[in-house]
């Protein structure tokens, strides 16, 4: 009776691989082949690892539709994503779904900056690999707190046509934030055609503040607090051009000239004090 | 029926009303006239054959009942639970006339009980007709579509987007009302029918409708209204704010009332305004008490008349200390400093001449405004239906609300697919999504035997 072509995995999603990236990062290739199948870049998954677990969304950072698997890159905040870091390859996911949210516009845009911080080096990845597909100029600024918290370097220098790096504390790269080194291709007079920020949302705000000034079209990628992800809570609303969206379902992608930061982070530390809410995702700050 | 006290029962989460024992159950039973002409089975929506299960209760039966009851209903439980049926079988009971009608809602349920604490045999297989049927949603629409076509022989698969089955029955109506257990026994009887679930696929993002199609002999689609409708006033994005479905999810389907025991967390305060006045809104209200907070209220723009929630759930909701504030329109919301809703600005409302729907049309009454400090606030306003489907299935037909057009037999303009339930009718009953989940299962089964390929 189980359909013959829509084979669903059922219930139990194994991790088959696992990489220790940084003391709290950690990238882990789930076997989920329906997600693969229709992965495309910019999309999300969310999981549940146990029955009285949480689920929580993760963005997909990337994808291998003959394999069958969905690879995940994510940072240890707090109660499911460490228990996640604890699991080993062999062990199973109770509940994986996906990909949800809409795919990342891709297309021939000429020069691309695309800016990641932290954790969000990882979604970027396979965006930046479409956009380079799509015959892209692609220059990318990297950016994290320190050496260690950086993430894929090698795998995005190979598809990058230019590269910067940097880190808070100047471990690697160039000593500063991701927003200097834009002012900087900026002031240098390169043409830059779009810009994708994704990375804490501090960082997503600051580099927004900047390209509007210089009227630069800026996708950035948001992060609220989900549930379903699938438009039916509205926990996930954003306020975006005074309007409000469900980023489950109009996004995760937005316009960062049109996004109320400030509301988003106000709304994603209603479960913590802000104390621990502030090292959630590391990178620029 | 004995009830939990309303002090105690503030202070959990176990069901309300106790249920009959059999001696009750048989007294009431025999209350019933045993009508010819059966005005309570019209009351039905899906012709439940009312005086025959009831007489089987009388002769002490219960079994039998339970045969009768699941000819037309495959999740009795529920529906003797939730159904509203003072305005249905109840409501057209000849005894109404004479005082109090027969409880027939009860008496479901306490054959349903009954049948499920004892085991119930299933019924004969019937012979495979090799053909396939997808079902999308495990709401109360897909689940009875499922379990009929099953009965019928066919092969049934029900993709749900979540990790759980019920849809509205496991993640909105809260466990004091319906027990969850419940739920997923009666899930589990449709699945020993023969049906598959499959969870964690979102059809429309997981699989397409096409590749459904490519597939299977037809589907249906029974998706539900998850869409939560706003205020759309000033601060309503600020912290501690809720869609009715985000917080009774949280509650209900991740178990938040169990926080840290279950990992979702749910955060409500002291004083919490709920907005509107249906089943949802007084769901949401009474979680509330039972999560802790001191002041639950109900903030309702017309008069007591208007509130579109069943009687017993006002009652309920008022015996455990609800506090009704009517006539009363929210204007916005204030918060404090760090962003978190503090206050709701609120106006008074009295009541003008009808509007399109009938009821009297609420106006704001000027110079009245005042505020309410809050920490926490339902929004119980409605749910249209989920946009998802309409969205990624080319060419199906669709009504002004988003709600997928169907004739009476479920069909939708496109040849082998059907919907039902909540997502062609808007926010509606459970028996009512029920009834259409059946009619379809009627309207597939024609549909397939007459498209011999
Ligand atoms: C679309 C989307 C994509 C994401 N992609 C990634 C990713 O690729 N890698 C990664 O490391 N993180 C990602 N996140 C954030 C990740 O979901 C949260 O870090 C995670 O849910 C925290 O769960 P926890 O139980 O470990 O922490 P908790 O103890 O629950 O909370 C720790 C912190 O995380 C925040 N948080 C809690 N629940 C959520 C939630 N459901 N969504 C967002 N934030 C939450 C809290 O406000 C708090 O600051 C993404 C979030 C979204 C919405
Ligand atoms: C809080 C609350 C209290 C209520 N109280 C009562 C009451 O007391 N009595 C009463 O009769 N009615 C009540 N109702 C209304 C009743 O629950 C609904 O009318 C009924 O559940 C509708 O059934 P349905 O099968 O159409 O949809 P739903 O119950 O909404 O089920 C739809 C299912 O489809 C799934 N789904 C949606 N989209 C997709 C997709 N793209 N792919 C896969 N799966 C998908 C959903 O996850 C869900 O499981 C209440 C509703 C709420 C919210
Ligand atoms: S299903 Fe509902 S309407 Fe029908 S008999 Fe039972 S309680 Fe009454
Ligand atoms: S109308 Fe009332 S009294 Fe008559 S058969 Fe139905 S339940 Fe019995
Ligand atoms: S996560 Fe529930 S609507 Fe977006």
């Amino acid at each position: 009776m189980v359909p013959q072509k829509i084979k669903v995995s059922f219930c139990m999603y194994e991790i088959l691989e696992k990489k220790v990236l940084s003391d709290a990062v950690k990238l882990m290739k789930i076997k989920a082949p329906l997600v693969a199948k229709k992965a495309q870049p910019g999309q999300f998954i969310i999981l549940r690892i146990d029955k009285k677990g949480e689920r929580i969304p993760l963005t997909i950072a990337d994808y291998d539709r003959k394999k069958g698997t969905i690879t995940i890159i994510f940072m240890e905040v707090g109660k499911t994503t460490k228990q996640l870091g604890l699991m080993k390859e062999g062990d199973k996911i109770l509940n994986f779904v996906g990909p949800l949210g809409i795919p990342s516009e891709i297309e021939n845009y000429g020069t691309v900056v695309c800016i990641g911080g932290g954790v969000g080096i990882a979604p970027l990845y396979p965006i930046i690999r479409a956009l380079k597909q799509a015959g892209n100029h692609v220059v990318t600024i990297l950016g994290a707190r320190n050496e260690e918290l950086l993430m894929l370097e090698k795998e995005i220098d190979e598809i990058s046509d230019e590269k910067h790096i940097c880190t808070d504390d100047g471990s690697k790269g160039t000593k500063g934030f991701v927003s200097d080194v834009l002012q900087k291709l900026i002031d240098d007079k390169i043409k830059i055609d779009i810009v994708w920020a994704i990375g804490p949302v501090i960082m997503m705000k600051v580099v927004a503040d900047l390209t509007r000034k210089y009227n630069i079209r800026t996708i950035v990628s948001l992060n609220p607090i989900m549930v379903d992800g699938t438009g039916m809570c509205g926990g996930c609303r954003v306020t975006v051009g005074g309007k409000t969206k469900f980023a489950c379902v109009d996004g995760p992608e937005f316009d960062g000239h049109q996004v109320d930061f400030e509301n988003l982070m106000l709304r994603n530390s209603r479960f913590v004090d802000e104390e621990k809410h502030s090292c959630k995702i590391s990178g620029v700050e | 029926m004995p009830e939990q006290d309303p002090k105690k029962r503030i202070n959990n989460f176990d069901e309300v009303p106790f249920g009959y024992d059999e001696q009750t159950a048989i007294a009431e039973a025999k209350r019933c006239l045993q009508c010819k002409n059966r005005p309570c089975v019209d009351g039905c929506p899906v012709g439940i054959d009312i005086p025959d299960f009831i007489k089987e209760i009388t002769e002490g039966d219960f079994e039998k009942a339970a045969v009768i009851l699941k000819n037309k209903t495959n999740l009795p439980a529920v529906c003797g639970r939730v159904c509203p049926y003072e305005e249905q079988c109840e409501g057209k009971c000849t005894l109404l006339k004479l005082g109090e009608p027969v409880g027939i809602g009860r008496l479901e349920r306490f054959v349903a009980d009954y049948i499920l604490r004892k085991g119930e045999k299933l019924p004969k297989k019937p012979v495979p007709t090799g053909k396939k049927i997808a079902v999308v949603g495990a709401g109360p629409a897909g689940l009875t579509c499922a379990g009929d076509l099953a009965k019928m022989g066919h092969s049934v698969v029900i993709f749900e987007a979540f990790h759980a089955p019920g849809g509205v029955l496991m993640y909105g109506i809260p466990e004091f009302r319906l027990p969850k257990e419940i739920v997923r026994k009666e899930v589990e009887y449709i699945e020993k029918l023969g049906v598959k679930i499959q969870y964690d696929v979102v059809v429309g993002k997981t699989i397409s409708v096409e590749e459904i199609l490519d597939e299977y002999d037809a589907v249906f689609f029974g998706t539900g209204a998850g869409l939560p409708s706003f205020l759309n006033i000033d601060g309503e994005n600020l912290a501690g704010i809720y869609s009715a479905n985000e917080f009774l999810t949280r509650v209900n389907m991740m178990k938040a009332y169990k926080f840290p025991e279950y990992d979702t967390p749910i955060k409500i305060g002291k004083k919490v305004a709920t907005f509107g006045a249906g089943n949802v809104a007084m769901d949401c209200a009474r979680t509330a008490l039972r999560l802790g907070a001191e002041k639950s209220y109900i903030i309702y723009r017309r008069s007591e008349k208007e509130m579109p929630a069943r009687n017993e759930e006002i009652e309920h909701a008022r015996e455990e200390g609800v506090i009704f504030k009517l006539l009363t329109n929210p204007i916005r919301f204030i918060g404090d400093e760090k962003g978190n809703v503090k206050q709701v600005g609120c106006i008074e409302m009295k009541l003008g001449g009808p509007d399109t729907s009938g009821r009297r049309r609420p106006i704001p009454v000027e110079g009245t405004e005042f505020k309410i400090d809050i920490d926490t606030a339902l929004i119980a306003i409605g749910q249209s239906p989920n946009p998802l489907i309409p969205q990624t299935t080319k060419g199906l037909e669709v009504e002004r609300w988003g709600n997928i057009k169907t004739d009476e037999q479920g069909r939708t303009n496109i040849p082998g697919i059907f919907a039902g339930g909540d997502i062609a009718t808007g926010a509606a009953t459970v028996i009512l999504a029920m009834g259409a989940g059946k009619r379809a299962a009627r309207s597939i089964d024609k549909y397939i035997k007459s498209n011999k390929q």
